[in-house]
C-alpha cells in the first residue's frame, strides 16, 4: 500500500465535527455513530404501533436493572437469610416495597412486550431473509430472559421459589446416565439449598447483563438491514422513509407511556395479582405445596412439558419448542413476508397466537383429564406450524402481490 | 513459503492448538469441580435414627443430605401387598425383597423421581394414592407400599438410600 493510500484511508476516519465534540469524536467515534444510527437512521414510514414493543421491552430491561441494583443493596443470598431479607425490604427499607413491586411487575410487562414483539415478527415476516440473525439474536435473548426470570423467582425463597427451583432443576436429571451428577454439580448440594441460592443470585445478575450484550447485537444486525414494516416491502426511496428521530422516538415514547400507565395501575392497585400467595410462606423442604404453578409467562412451556407423558421427552419438547422457532426463517418457503398478503399463512399465524394463549391457560390447570388432551393438541399444533405448515403453505398458497410502502399508505387513506 | 514446508507448518499449528486446547480443558477442571458439594456438605451425609417409638403402621420422615427420607413401619397387610405384586404389573420392575433389609421396615427417599416433589402419604390423614403407599400431588405419580412407581409420570421407584441396622431398632443412613 502506498503512503498516499494510507493518508486517504486515515482521512475517512476524521470526525465531521469541530470543537470539543470533534475532539472527543475523533478519538471515540461514538457521537457520529449515534447520529447515524439513532437520529438520521431511515425507517419505513409505514410502521405501526406493533413496532414500538422492541423499544418498550428495552425500557423494561433498563428498569429491571435499575430496580435490581437497589434490591441487591439489601438482599442476602442464603437459605437462612433470603426470605427474611426480602420481608425486610418490604417492611423496613424506605420505599423498599415500591422497588420490589416494580421489579416483580416489570418482569411480567417485559414478557408481555416481548410476546407482542415476537408475534409482530411472525405476523409481518420480520424473521425472513435478510433479517434471520436479528431474529435469532432475539430468540436467544428470549431464552436468556426466561432463565434470568426463573433464577430471579427463586431468590425470595418462598414455597413457590423453592419448589419451582426443585422441579425445574430436576429437569436436568432427565439427561440419561449423568443427569443426577450434573444436577448435584449445578446445585453444589444434593438438594436446592444454601449453595444453590447463592449461585442463582450470581447467575441472575450475570444473565441480566448478558441480555444487555445481546441487545447490542440485536440492534447492530437490525441496523444493517433496516426495519421491516407492515407491507414487508423494502423502502424503494428516501420518500418511503422517515428519520428515526423525531418520528420513531416520539411514537415509541407515546406507546411506552400508555404501556407503563397499565403497569402503574397493576403496580399500585394489584401488585400481587401476577404472583402466587404461597411465595409469602418461607421455603420448607419437607412440604410440597398442593399445586406448583410457575409464573404466568412460563405456563405455555409448562403445558408442553406436561403434555408429553415421558420425562425426557417432555423436557426435550419444552426446550425444542423455542429452538424450533429459530428454524422458521429457513422452513418458511414463501417469497412474500407479510401476512397482509398471505391469506392462508395469516390464519396459521393467528391460530398459533391463539394456541399460545390456550397453552398458557392449560399450564395453569392440574395435569389431568381434558386439560392434558388439550395441551397435547396445542403442543402438536406448535410443532406442526413450524415443521409442516411453514414449508407447505409457502409452496401451496397463492399470495397477493405485496403493495409498496407508498401504495399501502395511499390505500389506507382511501 | 515453498510447497514442501506447508505440511510442516500445518503440523506445528495443529499441535500448538491441540496442546492449547488440552491446557485450557485441564484448567477448567478445578473450576468445574469447585461447583460440587463441599467437604462440609458431604460431612453431613449420614444420619442415625432410633426406630423404637414407631408403632406398626406409622411413618417417620427424617432429613438426610437435606432430603426427606421416609421410614415406614409396615403392617402385615402392607408387606403382603408388596410381596404379592406381580413384576409384570410394575413400571420399574423390582422385587420387594431387594428393597428392604427387614420386611417390617421400608426406608426410601421421599423425593418423587419425576421432578423432585415430596409425595403425600406420611401422615395418617394424607391421601396415599391408588396403591396404598404414596401419592405425589405435583404431577400425579402413585407409589405402592414398597415405594415402587405404579402409575403416573415418574420413571423409577423411590430410591432406597444406603443404610445399615446398627441394632434391631437403630439404623444409620448414609
Amino acid at each position: 500500500m502506498s503512503s498516499n493510500d494510507l493518508q486517504g484511508y486515515k482521512k475517512t476516519l476524521n470526525s465531521p465535527y469541530t470543537g470539543i465534540k470533534g475532539w472527543i469524536d475523533s478519538r471515540l467515534p461514538l457521537i457520529r455513530m449515534m447520529e447515524a444510527e439513532y437520529l438520521k437512521f431511515p425507517v419505513p414510514k409505514s410502521l405501526n404501533y406493533f413496532w414500538s414493543f422492541g423499544g418498550i421491552a428495552m425500557f423494561c430491561l433498563i428498569g429491571l436493572i435499575l430496580t435490581g441494583i437497589f434490591l441487591g443493596f439489601h438482599y442476602k443470598p442464603s437459605a437462612d437469610d433470603a426470605f427474611d431479607s426480602v420481608e425486610r425490604i418490604m417492611r423496613d427499607v424506605s420505599f423498599g416495597w415500591l422497588i420490589r413491586y416494580l421489579h416483580a411487575n416489570l418482569v411480567s410487562f417485559f414478557f408481555i412486550a416481548t410476546f407482542i414483539h415476537i408475534f409482530r415478527a411472525l405476523y409481518f415476516g420480520s424473521y425472513k431473509a435478510p433479517r434471520e440473525l436479528v431474529y435469532i439474536f432475539g430468540l436467544t435473548m428470549f431464552m436468556l430472559m426466561m432463565a434470568t426470570a426463573f433464577l430471579g423467582y427463586t431468590l425470595p425463597w418462598g414455597q413457590m421459589s423453592y419448589w419451582g427451583a426443585t422441579v425445574i432443576t430436576n429437569l436436568f436429571s432427565a439427561i440419561p446416565v449423568v443427569g443426577d451428577a450434573i444436577l448435584t454439580l449445578l446445585l453444589g448440594d444434593f438438594t436446592v439449598g444454601d449453595s444453590a441460592v447463592n449461585r442463582f443470585y450470581v447467575l441472575h445478575w450475570l444473565l441480566a447483563f448478558a441480555i444487555v450484550g445481546l441487545v447490542v447485537f440485536h440492534v447492530i444486525t437490525l441496523h444493517m438491514t433496516g426495519s421491516n414494516n407492515p407491507t414487508g416491502s423494502e423502502p424503494q426511496s428516501w420518500d418511503e422513509t422517515v428519520s428515526f428521530h423525531p418520528y420513531v422516538t416520539i411514537k415509541d415514547l407515546n406507546a411506552a407511556i400508555f404501556f407503563f400507565i397499565i403497569l402503574a395501575f397493576i403496580l399500585f392497585y394489584y401488585p400481587n395479582i401476577l404472583g402466587h400467595s404461597d411465595n409469602y410462606i418461607k421455603a420448607n423442604p419437607m412440604v410440597t405445596p398442593a399445586h406448583i404453578v410457575p409464573e404466568w409467562y412460563f405456563l405455555p412451556f409448562y403445558a408442553i412439558l406436561r403434555a408429553i407423558p415421558d420425562k425426557l421427552g417432555g423436557v426435550l419438547a419444552m426446550f425444542g419448542s423455542i429452538l424450533a422457532l429459530g428454524l422458521l426463517p429457513w422452513l418458511d418457503t414463501s417469497k412474500v413476508r407479510s401476512c397482509l398478503f398471505r391469506p392462508v399463512w395469516r390464519i396459521c399465524v393467528l391460530l398459533f397466537a391463539v394456541n399460545f394463549l390456550v397453552l398458557m391457560y392449560m399450564g395453569g390447570k392440574p395435569a389431568e383429564g381434558i386439560y392434558v388432551l388439550i395441551s397435547r393438541i396445542g403442543t402438536a399444533y406448535w410443532f406442526l406450524f413450524i415443521f409442516v405448515l411453514a414449508p407447505l403453505v409457502g409452496f401451496l398458497e397463492t399470495p397477493r402481490q405485496p403493495l409498496t410502502i407508498s401504495n399501502y399508505l395511499q390505500s389506507k387513506k382511501a | 513459503m515453498s510447497e514442501n514446508n506447508k505440511p510442516r507448518r500445518d503440523f506445528i499449528k495443529l499441535s500448538a492448538m491441540t496442546l492449547g486446547g488440552v491446557g485450557a480443558a485441564s484448567l477448567a477442571i478445578p473450576f468445574i469441580s469447585s461447583m460440587n458439594p463441599g467437604k462440609d456438605t458431604l460431612a453431613l451425609a449420614s444420619t442415625e435414627i432410633d426406630l423404637a417409638p414407631l408403632e406398626e403402621g406409622q411413618s417417620l420422615t427424617v432429613i438426610w443430605r437435606g432430603k426427606p427420607v421416609f421410614i415406614k413401619h409396615r403392617t402385615k397387610k402392607e408387606i403382603e401387598d408388596a410381596k404379592n405384586t406381580s413384576l409384570t404389573d410394575l413400571i420399574d420392575a423390582e422385587e420387594d425383597s431387594v428393597r428392604v433389609q427387614n420386611d417390617k421396615w421400608l426406608v426410601v427417599l421421599g423425593v418423587c423421581t419425576h421432578l423432585g416433589c415430596v409425595p403425600l402419604g406420611q401422615k395418617v390423614s394424607d391421601t396415599k394414592g391408588d396403591f396404598g403407599g404414596w401419592f405425589c400431588p405435583c404431577h400425579g405419580s402413585h407409589y405402592d407400599t414398597s415405594g415402587r412407581i405404579r402409575k403416573g409420570p415418574a420413571p423409577t421407584n423411590l430410591p432406597v438410600p444406603p443404610y445399615v441396622f446398627l441394632t434391631d431398632n437403630r439404623i444409620k443412613i448414609g
